[in-house]
């Protein structure tokens, strides 16, 4: 009897075995596509939360660092090229970030069908536990919230309103504001996660660096959470008029 | 004591699976888990039912071959704060008190495709391994053994990471059925020695093509993996993994077709 | 002798060993006149090679690498299962890192003499010199051995020598060293040269015009049984040490393979010598499955003790160092609690049986680290022995940095297997057997971290080479399933799995397997006597007419069925165990691990009988009722003069 030797055979029961689908795309280079987008969106957060509390300076000061938004770069360049390159750049990481988390949950779900019938979590954070779903609660708030504040168009202001009247106008609304605050809450958790995964899945975590990372992604995720939290609680409780 | 077992019954892949529940009494607290499984076996071949199927083989924690989710926990590292991370075979009941309900499955995860009852095969590590885990020296080519000098820290360091026994635990207890603890222990053992620096970037590439193709899922830095490691591998290792990937696609390292 | 438990057939002896020239010179000798194979012919030639441990697992790699066609068998899920793993202490190399007097004829030396003059000098010649090979290729594998500051690699002493040339890495040698020969297997079987079968075991060999040509065996998930054929046939089974069923073997490990090649002409040596380690955790319940071992390295910095009067109980910390017997220092002042396995386990059953022995059934005593934690520091034991002392930690649940460990001898290891020649070749041509599973190296006592160097040694080193001598006149005539001895063997394995499952008795295999193995410990275990053997070889065939009448099997042949497997192995465990005590009861003298009774110095130490008895016995089997036949090798002695071994 010849052997068959033209390709590793692995003589477990054959019958059972799967083909399974190529990955075209590493797992890990869809993480790092994800560590990468991640951190473009946190810079850009970072700013954004420093000019939210410009709120405070009154709606003079605001609706002009609104205004200047839109004119950053003149006279070098026309109006508005560097806000569109940013609102580019922001939503190719966004769609990147989604693209790799729906890839990556999808993985997820084909590499275990059947769940266990018990299972008990222990290292697993509330963080890490919500990242899949905390992340669908932020993208149906960002659709919102441009529509609201950026558009105008979901405003009880309406569109032609300033910046400062219309932050005011919505977040006087309880309702309203209860929505920002479970999405904010929903970014910190997702950012207390994202940071130290992301630090993880670049490569730059060790043993020693470990725990001052997850530190690290604690505060940060509380000073970021509480910045954004300020000025619509502010509005609310009647601090911002 | 006497103890409640609820345990996972399946004739086969292609056959549904379901919880069994079995009483067992008299267990001694210096039993391990596998002799009271092998207590419940006995009981049920003299009552002419079919023995709970079960992977096993050293019983001293460290051929790999045991394993079993208990109450939801991979090898039931996790639900006891003062059993130390462990194997299956080296838990013990003195760890159960009597009277307790014990949820017994087998790992699941679709690149672990079922055996019987809570045996699974687990070859897919094995083709990992068969993708780059290994430093490529002939017998006979070796040098002297000296001349090769390696710092205590990182053969230390090695060593740390090389104790991974391949049971699966990582696999088992990750929400994403990742077995990126196992791949990484091995690259960074071997990426840690000297002798294992020429095939670097490529051993990383194709040992993480390989675990996509086997069908395990991505890594999301969770640490399931890591608190229910019998070896207690750190996640650090993970972290290694990551840099020497990265590098590796930078420097152009492809995975083979 | 009693006539009637064996004949004497025709004495055999090795005849590849060059012996024509001086021992140092006889493996390159061996290697020269070996016949070799030309590369592009390797490629016609196919080897089976069972069994995926240091021995296997190397031999699959390397003979691979050399690019024969390589079928490799093992019964666990993954290559990386297989026992070896288990080895915790280290492995003996002749490196004379420390500069102090070691040497290959040191090493060879220490071995024949540890060996308790049983071992073929040649062989373990030719293991000394292949040693230093060893770890230079386990080090360029990317094994992790443990180093000192300076990048160098680090050594310890081991029982039964007084330099250190032990080779460790932290109390997870075994496991460190299988996994270099596991993944060079694993390179080799993505390469395509050696081709896979898991959980397959194999159950018997088929013999074509007296040459190996091939195996049965049983796909484990699938239940189908089936031939393999092979222009040769390596056996790396391991030991048989669960013929004791309590033993520090891993459960699954088994005598099949070499009981079945025994049952097919191979003749089996020195089935009587086994070993009994003496650190091992004690035994504490009916239902315990499984010895621990606790490596033997502990010896190093633990002080072995036992409390002067007997059914002392108090509390180890309680007694005063006056009231202490450190028996192991007092005997043997210049080894102390170093002297070799055999000697370490006598001892500690001797005080047992005095009455002195401590933990709950008084068979245990204690090895004590308070003395080593005072000198060193808790923080350098931690480093040295920390996975050893969690692992006790776990099992009995007392935490051996506060309390004294007790330990208690525990079968560990057999000397005795296949007889092979200085190629590894059984008697049957083409049949190899290697690691553990021969009988060569070891005599009738294996120094520690020994055993690691035979595995490795045979199976990267020797047989690559010396295989090549007989495949040099393959490849063979072709044989297939449609051969008479192919459809006998298979035929037969399946009438003895239908067997099994039918009997459908009222008692369970594993019923089958305590009996038998508490009765081997009993009677055959550390101490022998004429007496035991005679009331272990009334009992033994009346344990098998039971289990052939009374077992239950549950379950089906064509399945994933784990009590099948049981039940086969201990069939060829009951076999097995009538031929060691035949073997004990013959051999009319202390030697090593087996120690008579009758045969003993005014001191109680072994007493050889070199006048009668310095030969290898090699046992041919005869079917049952006719008495098995005794083939004698004679042991020459030209390099190592024969002397009573002290320790003192």
């Amino acid at each position: 009897m010849e052997p068959n030797f033209g390709a590793v055979v692995t003589v477990t029961n054959s019958g059972q075995r799967r083909t399974p689908k190529v990955a075209k795309t590493s797992s890990v280079a869809k993480k790092a596509v994800m560590a990468v987008s991640g951190i473009i969106l946190v810079l850009y957060l970072i700013a954004h939360m420093v000019g939210n509390l410009k709120l405070f300076a009154g709606a003079e000061t605001f609706n002009g660092y609104s205004e200047w938004i839109r004119r950053i770069g003149e006279p070098a360049v026309p109006g508005q090229t560097v806000l569109w390159i940013i609102r580019v750049v922001l939503l190719v990481a966004v769609v990147a970030h989604a693209w790799a988390a729906v890839s990556l949950w999808r993985q997820a779900k084909r590499a275990r069908p059947q769940q266990y019938v018990a299972r008990k979590a222990v290292a697993q954070s509330y963080a890490s536990r919500t990242m899949r779903w905390g992340g669908v609660i932020l993208a149906l708030f960002i659709v919102y919230h441009i529509l609201d504040l950026t558009l105008g168009v979901a405003n009880p202001e309406g569109h032609d309103s300033t910046p400062y009247d219309r932050a005011v106008a919505g977040f006087s609304n309880p309702f309203i504001t209860a929505v920002y605050v479970v999405a904010l809450l929903a970014l910190g958790f997702h950012l207390r996660h994202g940071i130290w995964s992301a630090t993880q899945t670049l490569g730059q975590s060790n043993r020693t660096r470990e725990r001052t990372v997850n530190a690290f992604a604690t505060v940060f995720a509380v000073v970021l959470t509480a910045g954004f939290l300020i000025p619509p609680l502010s509005v609310l409780v009647g601090i911002i008029e | 004591m006497n103890l409640k077992l609820r345990v996972w019954r399946q004739r086969s892949a292609a056959e549904k699976g379901k919880m069994v529940t079995y009483e067992v009494t008299d267990v001694s607290p210096d039993m391990s888990f596998l002799e009271m499984l092998d207590v419940l076996n006995e009981q049920l071949i003299l009552n002419g039912e079919d023995p709970v199927s079960f992977d096993h083989d050293c019983r001293e924690g460290i051929c790999g071959s045991c394993g079993v989710m208990i109450n939801g926990r991979a090898h039931g590292n996790g639900l006891f704060d003062s059993h130390p991370q462990t194997a299956t075979c080296q838990l013990h009941m003195r760890s159960f008190k009597d009277g307790d309900t014990i949820d017994v499955e087998p790992w699941r995860a679709t690149a672990f495709p079922l055996i019987k009852d809570l045996a699974v095969d687990r070859s897919a590590l094995d083709r990992i391994i068969q993708a780059g885990g290994y430093i490529s020296a002939p017998t006979g080519t070796a040098p002297e053994a000296h001349s090769i000098l390696v710092a205590k820290k990182d053969s230390d360091a090695a060593f740390d990471a090389a104790t991974c026994i391949g049971c699966g635990a990582c696999v088992a207890a990750c929400p994403n059925a990742s077995s990126m603890l196992f791949t990484s222990s091995k690259v960074v053992h071997l990426g840690l020695m000297p002798q294992g620096q020429p095939e670097r970037n490529d051993r990383v590439v194709n040992m993480i093509h390989q675990q996509d193709l086997e069908g395990f899922g991505g890594c999301t830095n969770i640490g399931e993996c890591s608190v229910s490691c019998p070896k207690g591998i750190s996640m650090e290792n993970i972290s290694r993994l990551n840099h020497d990937l990265l590098g590796a696609l930078r420097a152009g390292a492809r995975p083979k077709s | 002798m009693a006539l009637e438990l064996f004949t004497v057939g025709e004495p055999i002896a090795d005849t590849k060993a060059p012996t024509d020239v001086p021992i140092g010179e006889r493996w390159s000798e061996r290697r020269f006149r070996a016949k070799l194979v030309n590369p592009a012919n390797r490629r016609k030639l196919t080897v089976i090679v069972v069994g995926t441990g240091l021995a296997g697992g190397a031999a699959a790699a390397t003979l691979g690498e050399a690019g024969y066609k390589v079928k490799s068998f093992w019964y666990q899920d993954s290559p990386r299962r297989a026992h070896s793993v288990a080895a915790q202490g280290g492995i003996n190399a002749a490196k004379n890192y420390r500069n102090d007097g070691d040497s290959v004829h040191r090493l060879f030396y220490d071995t024949v003499k540890g060996g308790d003059f049983r071992a073929r000098e040649n062989n373990v010649h030719r293991l000394a010199e292949v040693s230093t090979a060893i770890i230079d290729q386990c080090v360029a594998q990317g094994v992790p051995f443990a180093r000192e500051y300076g990048g160098l690699l680090d050594n310890r002493s081991f029982g039964g020598t007084q330099v250190s040339r032990t080779f460790y890495a932290r109390g997870q040698t075994g496991q460190q060293l299988l996994y270099g020969a596991y993944q060079a297997l694993e390179r080799q079987m993505a390469a395509g040269t050696v081709e896979q079968h898991a959980r397959t075991e194999m159950l018997d060999l088929i013999v074509v015009d007296g040459k190996a040509r091939g195996i049965v065996a049983r796909n484990l998930i699938t239940g189908e049984i089936s031939t393999h054929f092979a222009d040769a046939v390596v056996l790396a089974t391991g030991g048989y040490s669960n013929v004791f069923y309590l033993s520090t073997n891993a459960k699954g490990s088994n005598a099949t393979a070499i009981w079945r090649a025994h049952k097919r002409g191979a003749l089996f040596a020195n089935p009587c010598y086994t070993q009994i380690h003496p650190t091992c955790i004690p035994v504490h319940g009916e239902y315990q499955s499984k010895l621990t071992l606790m490596s033997e390295s502990l010896r190093n910095d633990g002080r072995v003790w036992v409390p002067k009067e007997r059914g002392d109980t108090r509390d180890p910390r309680q007694i005063p160092e006056a009231e202490r017997d450190y028996y192991l220092e007092r005997i043997y002042p210049s080894f102390g609690n170093l002297v070799p396995r055999d000697i370490a386990s006598r001892q500690a059953k001797n005080v047992c049986d005095e009455g002195r022995g401590v933990g709950p059934n008084g068979l245990g005593v204690y090895l004590d680290f308070a003395e080593a934690i005072g000198r060193l520091g808790r923080p350098a034991i931690e480093a040295k022995y920390g996975n050893l002392f969690d692992m006790y930690a776990q099992i009995t649940g007392e935490d051996p940095y506060e309390v004294p460990m007790r330990i208690y001898p525990a079968v560990h290891y057999t000397m005795g297997g296949l007889w092979v020649d200085y190629d590894l070749q059984s008697t049957i041509p083409g049949l190899f057997v290697i690691g553990e599973a021969n009988f060569s190296d070891h005599g009738a006592n294996r120094l520690g971290a020994s055993a690691l160097m035979q595995g490795l040694a045979d199976g990267y080193f020797v047989l690559p080479n010396t295989i090549n001598d007989y495949l040099a006149s393959g490849p063979f005539d072709k044989v297939d399933d449609t051969n008479p001895a192919a459809i006998e063997a298979l035929e037969g394995v399946r009438a003895q799995t239908e067997r099994l499952l039918s009997i459908n008795g009222n008692r369970t295999t594993a019923s089958f397997h305590r009996e038998l193995g508490r009765l081997m410990f009993d009677l055959c275990g550390m101490e022998r006597s004429e007496e035991s053997l005679r009331k272990a070889l009334d009992r033994i065939p009346e344990i098998r007419q039971e289990f052939w009448t009374n077992v239950r099997v549950p379950g089906e042949a064509g399945r994933f069925n784990q009590s099948l497997e049981h039940a086969g192995r201990v069939a060829d465990f009951i076999e097995l165990a009538e031929l060691m005590c035949v073997d004990a009861l013959h051999r009319n003298e202390s030697c090593g691990g087996h120690f008579r009774a009758e045969s003993q110095t005014p001191d109680g130490e072994a007493l050889r009988d070199d006048e009668n008895y310095a030969y290898v016995a090699a046992w041919e089997w005869t079917p049952e009722g006719v008495p098995p036949v005794l083939h004698k090798e004679d042991l020459e002695f030209e390099y190592v003069h024969l002397a009573q071994r002290s320790y003192k």
